[in-house]
Parts: structure tokens; C-alpha cells; sequence
């Protein structure tokens, strides 16, 4: 059967990734979460139109991919900030201080997991466990790990990021 | 002798089946009594609410006759002291998720957790409730999206994927934040694929989803056309 | 490739290693790059050249060696010695060593502790030994010969006898037999079935699948082409967190090179045998490890269990019949075949055959991955190879298995490591998350953070679990904050009782399970919380209010 193609949101030319991600699958409905993933890689997050450009290009209901974007923590549907900071809520992490980690966070910052601070320079976010147990508790900062972190040490790092950024 | 028919004991009763046939569907052909809210004749089964769940000899867990499959000698308990204490539990998880004030709803009185609550003699929630901020949805022509009455049985996204094939509704998020939407969690008014046939008010348990205009008490739901659409449906 | 092409390849390569006297083994497993390890790669790479001993030394990349506490790691081959906490300064030290033959004092971890001499390696063996970015360097090591010699000399029906025999058991944490599961799918008339590698490791505290991928992703690939050889299968998904990225690359990578290879894809080996893999991405759900909501997710749906049966074996992905174990579970595979099924199945105990990796984690010495043979008893595992409690404290607790699992007290400490006897005690085997707690973690907020978890993981679709982790949470919060009044425990047990039993999948099943276990050995716990007073002086204080 011939079908028209969906055509991208915009003449940005990332979505020419996204395409290709759902071509090796051969715009399969399986492809829908490789699809997600792509996108977010791409853009940072998924907005309404990429959502429909996927939903177009593989055929699927615009709540079916909806559905599937809000299922999974990975997905996030608001652009995220500058800087990431990802606090470790593992069970090795928790009893080693994730807590007082992130009510520092809050106390001092006023950021919630999830939240993204109003100039949009920083957002925090919360993994059920990345899996470096052994150097508990544990940030990822902008994709960097940092294992053994004091309150201390994590204040020390919120500073610089938000200094270096009001240069 | 044929192979396609089993015979098994349902509460002691010697009732017999097609191999195809589900627990459920045998024991209510029997008039046997089996509470449900996600299970609609005509709609994909799947096991979600557990009100159905019985009991099989020689199986180590509860099995919800919805989706289980009659075997031969298979004897099957769908009363006791134990099912009934989980089923009311069940309930009482279900009125104490959301905002259920049967008193100004309007499916008063046509409600079937209203009615299952009653027939299992449900007196009280004794789980603290929850009391979510849900919205209502009031922009489509003709029909009400209330959330605060969605008990998440899915059988308008059945019935809309289903029957009607426009796949309008889905299931957004996870666990207790779980919510029916349509399309991209947009207003219903504004959805694009919505044919605004209104087979998923009908389907619907509580009153959710119902037509405008109604008052308290007033939205009576018919279902009728449900396993006639199936049956033209599959014998084409 | 065929089996005599992958021995003279093997030969040729341990020929290869061997014109260099000695080698530098840095750990490039996640937890030592992120401790540095990269650096130290780099820094002792420009050493040796810059001294010209590049013909003598090789610098090489490896897997985890398991002591992550003291990362990141290097060992010292032939000798074996081993060094911690190693920085890009200490290069020179080290290369001067290498000549002088002397290892470095002040960075020496002594391999003759508990922590390796009580372990026994068979998932791990390759582990810290071989790079998990080369392809030769597994095949040196004796990798691919069981799946050619499977394949050239071996019925599909021998390979799952040998399986059955070896009496390895899932790995996952429920435990079921792996030959019987093999040979269901292989009896399926299907002629389209899979093979599924489950990598969606979720369990807060747990690393070992993640460790085992980024340690020797050939191996997991070669248990899962026996699989497949083995039921019938002709494609495989290997289905891995998002969150493990380093797994991800170095999955693909191997997939890549053993498809250029022959090793994988069509005519294996010039047999009439093909198997195609692909990596599927999880995307943050931990339902997902439960087999029919990780199957949805491959199918691009959203990740909520079904009732079963029907088991994958009988309709799986897209219907198909579908065999799905861990990636410990593959792991072993290519072991059993090369040892002989009864030789594993001499290791461990009576029910519990082989060995199992555990991550060691939380108040504990030596943290880290470590492989136990069935049978050994978490006092050894706590006390020996983990050293112990530090900063004097006392030890209060093991948690195992997780959000599904429970908390194992002191007296319960000489109960040996096998699925039945931890299920005795109302915990679980789980997939090998062990955390050690002291006196001052508070055993109720422990719970409260494992129900947080359930309540946000749970995929919403069966009503027990959906409103019943939350109502738990909500129960457990107001203990901890000293809100609740007696009648609260009671409460917390009957909704424990009803999710156990009418929960559609094992997540809603076994989410009270930190509860019971909890209230089984921690009682005065509850209920001191209930008069406002935290025993373990914890809550209240920074963030646990």
C-alpha cells in the first residue's frame, strides 16, 4: 500500500535523524520507544510535534504514543535546563545520604526532583539507581559521574555551575 | 466423545463448557454470580480490576476467571469468606482512589461499582481517602469526561480501539498518576480522532464519562449494541 | 568462522599477548571510570611510551575486578599484583615497578584477602581479565568454542540435557529451572521464536547484570546463540536499561564484531544455523523486568504486565514462542557447556547449584561485585569478603532482593545463600542486590523507601497494586512522621495480605514484602515510631522526616 510520508514538523535538519532511527526499523510500530528515544537524544526532550511526526510516521494513534511517552521516567515532555543533576535514589544511595542530598537541594535551592530552576540554567532529577552502588551515594552531573559526594561537596558544585554560568 | 467440551465443578455444580470458553463466561451462562468492572462481553479481557479472581483446586494463587481458561475436572470456588473479604477490599481501593459522591453523580443509581459495592455489602472504606484534584472534561458537544469518577478499567480504550477503531482514548503515566486521555491529552472537544460516537460513555462503569445535559441519576448506560457489533464483527 | 578457524585465532592471539612481557590491567567497568579510571588509563599509556617500553608493557582496558570501593583498579600481569585508588601521578611508580619487578607498597590491595581468596569466578571468570572491546581478546580466552562446538557436534535435545543436568536455575531472582524452561520453548511447534536477553536491571542496589555487560558482553551473546541453537530460536533482543550506557556501546560493539565474525548472524560457522541479536533500550521503568511487560515494551507498547498463562514460552513477543532469562542466567551457559553440566552442578547445594554475583553495597567495607558459590552463608559473605561494618558500628540488617525482597536480621546471618532458605525467611534471592545496614539506618523508613519506589514504579494497571502502594506509602509516611495511631500496623498487614495475593504480577505480589519482613524482625521499630521515637536515631534529622 502507498502512503503518503509524514513529513517533519520543521526544516530543522535533526529531524533527518529521527527519520533514519524509525527507517532501520522500517517505520515498524515496534519502533515507537527506539523512535522516543531518538528524538529526545536529538532535541533534549519531546515536544507536541514530535510527538505527531512519530505518531504519523509509524502509524499509531496520537494517545497510544502519549501514552507511551508519560509511561517511562526516561521520557521527559519539558525541555530540560543548561545543567543536569541527577541524584542516585538507590537503596545503597539512600542509606548513605541521597536524603540529605536532596533536602539540601530544596532547603537551600528550592528545587524539587523534576523541577528546573526559572532561568532554566539547571535541572534536577532523580535515578532509581545507576548502578555504581560501591561509590554511594552518587550525582551525575551533566552525564559526569561523582561517587562518595558530601553535602558539602554538592553545594560546592551547584556554585560553580550557577556562577559559571552568570558570567 | 468430543474434545472441544469439558466438564468441571463451578461451587460444587457440575457445569460443562467449550474448551474456548472462560471461567467467567461459564459461570455467569450458569447464573452464577462473579463480580467484575473491567470484564464487558463484546470487549478484549484483561484481568485488571481482580474482582473476578477465584479460586482453582491445586492452584497456588488466585486465578481471575476473566481471562482463565476452562480444563477439564477443573473445580472452581467463586464464594468464600476469604474472596469476599479481597473483593470489598478491592472496592474500598477503588472508591478511596478518587472522588466517588454517589449522591451527585449522574449515574446514580445505574452506577455498577455503586452496585457492586452494595450486592458485596460494602459499609464502609476504612483506607484513608485520597481526595486527587482531578479535572472534568467539558468540551466535547455532546459528552463529560470526569475524572474524579475514572476507575481506569479501560473499556472505552477498548472499545474505542476495538470496535470502533479510532483508538481516541489511551492510558497516560504509571501507578497511582495513571489517567484516560484523549490523543495527546488534549480536550476532548479538540480531538482529532474522536468520531464522537459515544461508545465509550455507554461502556463506561460509573459516571465518568456521560452525556451532557444529564442530571443526578439520570445517565442510564445501554450496552446492548456491544456483543451484536462483536458478533457482525467476527462473522463477517 | 568455524571451530578450527576460532582455535588457530585463538592460539594466534595468546601468541600475540604473549611477545609482550607484561600487561597492565585498567578497570574500565563504570563505577572505576567514574572514579578516574580513564585518566589512568591515558597517563600510564604516555608513561610507557614516553619511555619507549611499548613492546614491553601493554596497557589494557578490562572488566570489573569487583573491589569498586577501592577503585579505580589496576593489576599488574604476570606478577598479579593489584593496585587501588590509583591516580594519573602514580603512572611512573608504577611503569618504574614493571621494570624494577617490585610492586608499588603504598598502592598495593592485597589479593590474598577474604574479599578474592572466598570467592569462586565462573560468570566473572573472564572479568578484569579480558577487554570487553575486543572481540580476539574473548576468543583467546577460550569464548565462542562452546557455541561452535554446540553447533558442530552437539543435538539441539544435548544441549538442553547438559543445561537440565547442570541444574542452573533463573537468575533473575525467581529461580525457575533453566533447562525446563529451555526445552518448553523448544518443543513449540512455532516456527518463528525468540530468544530474549532480560538486562532491564531495576532493582535499586543491584549492578551485577550491569557489570557482567560491561565486563564480557561475548559471553552473554554466546549463552544466548546456545539458547537459541538450543530451542530453535532465529532472533534475539537483548532488552538494556538506558540508564547503563556503557553497556549499551559495548553491547553493540560486540554485536558488531561478532556478526563480522561469523559468530553471529546468518549460517553460523557455515551450519545451517542463524541468530540475528538487536539492543532494545528500556526507558526507566521497572516493571519492564517482569517477562510479559519487558515483551510490550520490545513491541514498542507501554510496559504493563498480562495475566499468565499463556507463558511466553507459549505465546510471547508477537505471539511467538519466546524464551526469556537473565543475563547472569546466559552467562553461565557457555561454562556448562565447556565444563560439562555435571561438574557445575557439583558446586553449591542441593536445590541451588552453581554460584551467584551479588553487588555488596551499603554499610559494608568492601563494596562491590562479588561471585559466591550457593550455599555460603551471608555471615561469610558480610563478615569475610565484606569485611565487615566499619566505623565500628554494629551490624542490623541485610536487605536481598530488592523492592521485592526483604530484611534479614542478625540471627538469621548463618542461613546459607540458596533460593528456598532466604524465601524462608521471607526474603528473597532476588537478582543479587545485597545491602548491608547498620544501627543507624531506621528499619521503617527503609520500608517507606522501598514502598516509594513500588508506588512510582507500578505500572497502574491492576487495581491491588496501583491504590494499594500508594494507601502503603501514605500508612509508612505517617509512622515515620509519628502521625499514626495504633491501628495503623493492622492496617498495613491486611493491605499487605490482599496485595500479595490478588496483584496481577510479582511487582504488586511481592511489594509488601519490605513491609512484612520488616515488621516480622523490626516490630519495636513500628512501634516506637507510633509513640514519636526513632530507635535508630534516624528519622527527623536531614532529609528523613
Amino acid at each position: 500500500m502507498n502512503r503518503a510520508r509524514t513529513a517533519p514538523p520543521s526544516e530543522d535538519k535533526r529531524w533527518k535523524i529521527v527519520d533514519a532511527a524509525m527507517r532501520r526499523h522500517g517505520y515498524r510500530r515496534d519502533a515507537l520507544i527506539e523512535a522516543l528515544h531518538s528524538v529526545q537524544e536529538t532535541f533534549g526532550y519531546l515536544d507536541e510535534d514530535s510527538l505527531r511526526f512519530v505518531a504519523g510516521a509509524l502509524r499509531l494513534p496520537l494517545s497510544a504514543v502519549y501514552g507511551v511517552a508519560t509511561f517511562y521516567h526516561f521520557f521527559t515532555l519539558k525541555p530540560p535546563g543548561r545543567h543536569t543533576c541527577v541524584v542516585c535514589t538507590g537503596t545503597a544511595c539512600h542509606i548513605k545520604g541521597a536524603p540529605e542530598l536532596l533536602a539540601m537541594l530544596e532547603r537551600e535551592y528550592g528545587l524539587k526532583p523534576g523541577e528546573t530552576t526559572s532561568d532554566g540554567q539547571l535541572s534536577l532529577l532523580t535515578a532509581r539507581c545507576v548502578g555504581s552502588c560501591g561509590l554511594a551515594p552518587v550525582v551525575v552531573f551533566d552525564r559526569e559521574l561523582a561517587g562518595k559526594l558530601s553535602v558539602e561537596d554538592l553545594r560546592r558544585w551547584m556554585e560553580r555551575c550557577l556562577a559559571h554560568d552568570a558570567r | 466423545m468430543n474434545a472441544g467440551i469439558k466438564t468441571l465443578k463451578i461451587d460444587g455444580r457440575d457445569v460443562s463448557a467449550r474448551a474456548d470458553q472462560t471461567i467467567l463466561e461459564v459461570a455467569r451462562e450458569n447464573g452464577i454470580f462473579v463480580p467484575s468492572l473491567c470484564y464487558l462481553e463484546g470487549l478484549s479481557p484483561v484481568g485488571a480490576c481482580r474482582l473476578c479472581l477465584v479460586e482453582v483446586k491445586g492452584a497456588s494463587r488466585l486465578l481471575p476467571s476473566c481471562v482463565t481458561r476452562v480444563e477439564e475436572g477443573m473445580e472452581v470456588t467463586t464464594r468464600s469468606e476469604r474472596l469476599e473479604r479481597y473483593r470489598r477490599m478491592i472496592l474500598e481501593l477503588l472508591f478511596s482512589e478518587r472522588n466517588h459522591i454517589c449522591s451527585v453523580c449522574v449515574s446514580n443509581g445505574h452506577c455498577e461499582l455503586q452496585s457492586l459495592a452494595e450486592k458485596l455489602l460494602l459499609t464502609h472504606v476504612h483506607f484513608p481517602y485520597r481526595y486527587p484534584r482531578l479535572p472534568v472534561d467539558a468540551s466535547h458537544p455532546r459528552f463529560v469526561a470526569d475524572h474524579n469518577r475514572c476507575i481506569l478499567c479501560t473499556r472505552c480504550v477498548r472499545v474505542c480501539d476495538e470496535i470502533e477503531g479510532a483508538h481516541t482514548w489511551d492510558v497516560m503515566g504509571r501507578g497511582i498518576e495513571a489517567r484516560v486521555i484523549t490523543d495527546l491529552n488534549q480536550p476532548w472537544g479538540d480531538s482529532e480522532s474522536c468520531t464522537s460516537c459515544g461508545k465509550c460513555v455507554h461502556v463506561c462503569p460509573t459516571g465518568a464519562l456521560s452525556e451532557k445535559g444529564r442530571s443526578v441519576a439520570e445517565m442510564a448506560k445501554r450496552r446492548q449494541f456491544l456483543p451484536y457489533l462483536t458478533m457482525m464483527r467476527t462473522q463477517r | 568462522m568455524t571451530l578450527d578457524e576460532l582455535q588457530r585465532a585463538a592460539a594466534e592471539e595468546r601468541a600475540n599477548q604473549r611477545k609482550v612481557a607484561c600487561h597492565l590491567h585498567v578497570c574500565t567497568a563504570a563505577s572505576c571510570l567514574s572514579a578516574g579510571g580513564g585518566q589512568v588509563k591515558q597517563a600510564l599509556e604516555q608513561e610507557l611510551a614516553e619511555r619507549g617500553m611499548r613492546s614491553f608493557c601493554q596497557v589494557k582496558g578490562v572488566g570489573c575486578m569487583g573491589l569498586c570501593s577501592a577503585g579505580p583498579l589496576v593489576a599488574a600481569q604476570p606478577e598479579g599484583f593489584l593496585y587501588g585508588h590509583v591516580t594519573p601521578e602514580d603512572a611512573p611508580d608504577i611503569t618504574r615497578s614493571l621494570v624494577e619487578g617490585r610492586p608499588v607498597r603504598r598502592l598495593a590491595v592485597s589479593t590474598d584477602l577474604p574479599f578474592f581468596r572466598r570467592q569462586l569466578k565462573i560468570v566473572l571468570e573472564n572479568a578484569g581479565r579480558v577487554d570487553p572491546e575486543r572481540l580476539e581478546d574473548y576468543i583467546a580466552a577460550g569464548g565462542y568454542a562452546s557455541l561452535l562446538r554446540a553447533l558442530s557436534e552437539m543435538t539441539p535435545q544435548e544441549v538442553i540435557r547438559e543445561v537440565t543436568v547442570s541444574g542452573l536455575r533463573g537468575r533473575g531472582g525467581a529461580g525457575y529451572p533453566t533447562g525446563l524452561k529451555w526445552s518448553t520453548v523448544a518443543k513449540s511447534p512455532d516456527a518463528d521464536k525468540y530468544v530474549v536477553c532480560n538486562a532491564d536491571e531495576g532493582d535499586p542496589g543491584a549492578f551485577m547484570d550491569r557489570a557482567v555487560l560491561e565486563s564480557d558482553p561475548h559471553r552473554v551473546l554466546e549463552g544466548m546463540a546456545i539458547a537459541a541453537y538450543a530451542t530453535g530460536a532465529r532472533h534475539g533482543y537483548i532488552y538494556v536499561r538506558a540508564e547503563y550506557p556503557l553497556a549499551v556501546a559495548r553491547l553493540r560493539t560486540a554485536i558488531r564484531q561478532a556478526e563480522r565474525a561469523g559468530l553471529l548472524g546468518n549460517r553460523i560457522a557455515g551450519t545451517p544455523f542463524s541468530f540475528h541479536v538487536e539492543v532494545r533500550l528500556g526507558a526507566g521503568a521497572f516493571v519492564c523486568g517482569e517477562e510479559t511487560a519487558l515483551m510490550a515494551s520490545i513491541e514498542g507498547r507501554r510496559g504493563t504486565p498480562r495475566p499468565r498463562p499463556p507463558y511466553p514460552a507459549e505465546a510471547g513477543l508477537w505471539g511467538h514462542s519466546t524464551l526469556i532469562n537473565n543475563v547472569e542466567t546466559f552467562a553461565n551457559v557457555p561454562v556448562i557447556l565447556r565444563e560439562g553440566g555435571e561438574w557445575f552442578a557439583q558446586i553449591g547445594t542441593q536445590t541451588s547449584k552453581g554460584t551467584k554475583v551479588f553487588a555488596l553495597a551499603g554499610r559494608v567495607l568492601n563494596t562491590g561485585l562479588i561471585e559466591v558459590p550457593m550455599g555460603i552463608s551471608l555471615r561469610e559473605i558480610i563478615f569475610e569478603i565484606g569485611g565487615g561494618v566499619p566505623e565500628g558500628r554494629r551490624f542490623k540488617a541485610v536487605q536481598t532482593g530488592g523492592p521485592s525482597g526483604g530484611c534479614i536480621p542478625e540471627q538469621y546471618l548463618d542461613t546459607p545463600v540458596d533460593y528456598e532458605s532466604l524465601a524462608a525467611l521471607g526474603s528473597m534471592m532476588g537478582s543479587g542486590g545485597l545491602i548491608v545496614m547498620d544501627e543507624s539506618t531506621c528499619m521503617v523508613d527503609l520500608a517507606r523507601f522501598f514502598l516509594e519506589f513500588s508506588k512510582g514504579e507500578s505500572c497502574g494497571k491492576c487495581v491491588p497494586c496501583r491504590v494499594g502502594t500508594a494507601h502503603l506509602y501514605d500508612l509508612l509516611d505517617r509512622i515515620v512522621r509519628g502521625e499514626a495511631n495504633g491501628g495503623t500496623l493492622a492496617v498495613l498487614e491486611e493491605l499487605s495480605d490482599l496485595l500479595r495475593h490478588t496483584s496481577l504480577c510479582g511487582l504488586g505480589q511481592s511489594a509488601p514484602n519490605p513491609v512484612l519482613s520488616t515488621l516480622k524482625y523490626f516490630r519495636q521499630e513500628y512501634e516506637a515510631h507510633l509513640e514519636g521515637r526513632c530507635l535508630a536515631g534516624a528519622c527527623g534529622k536531614g532529609g528523613r522526616a
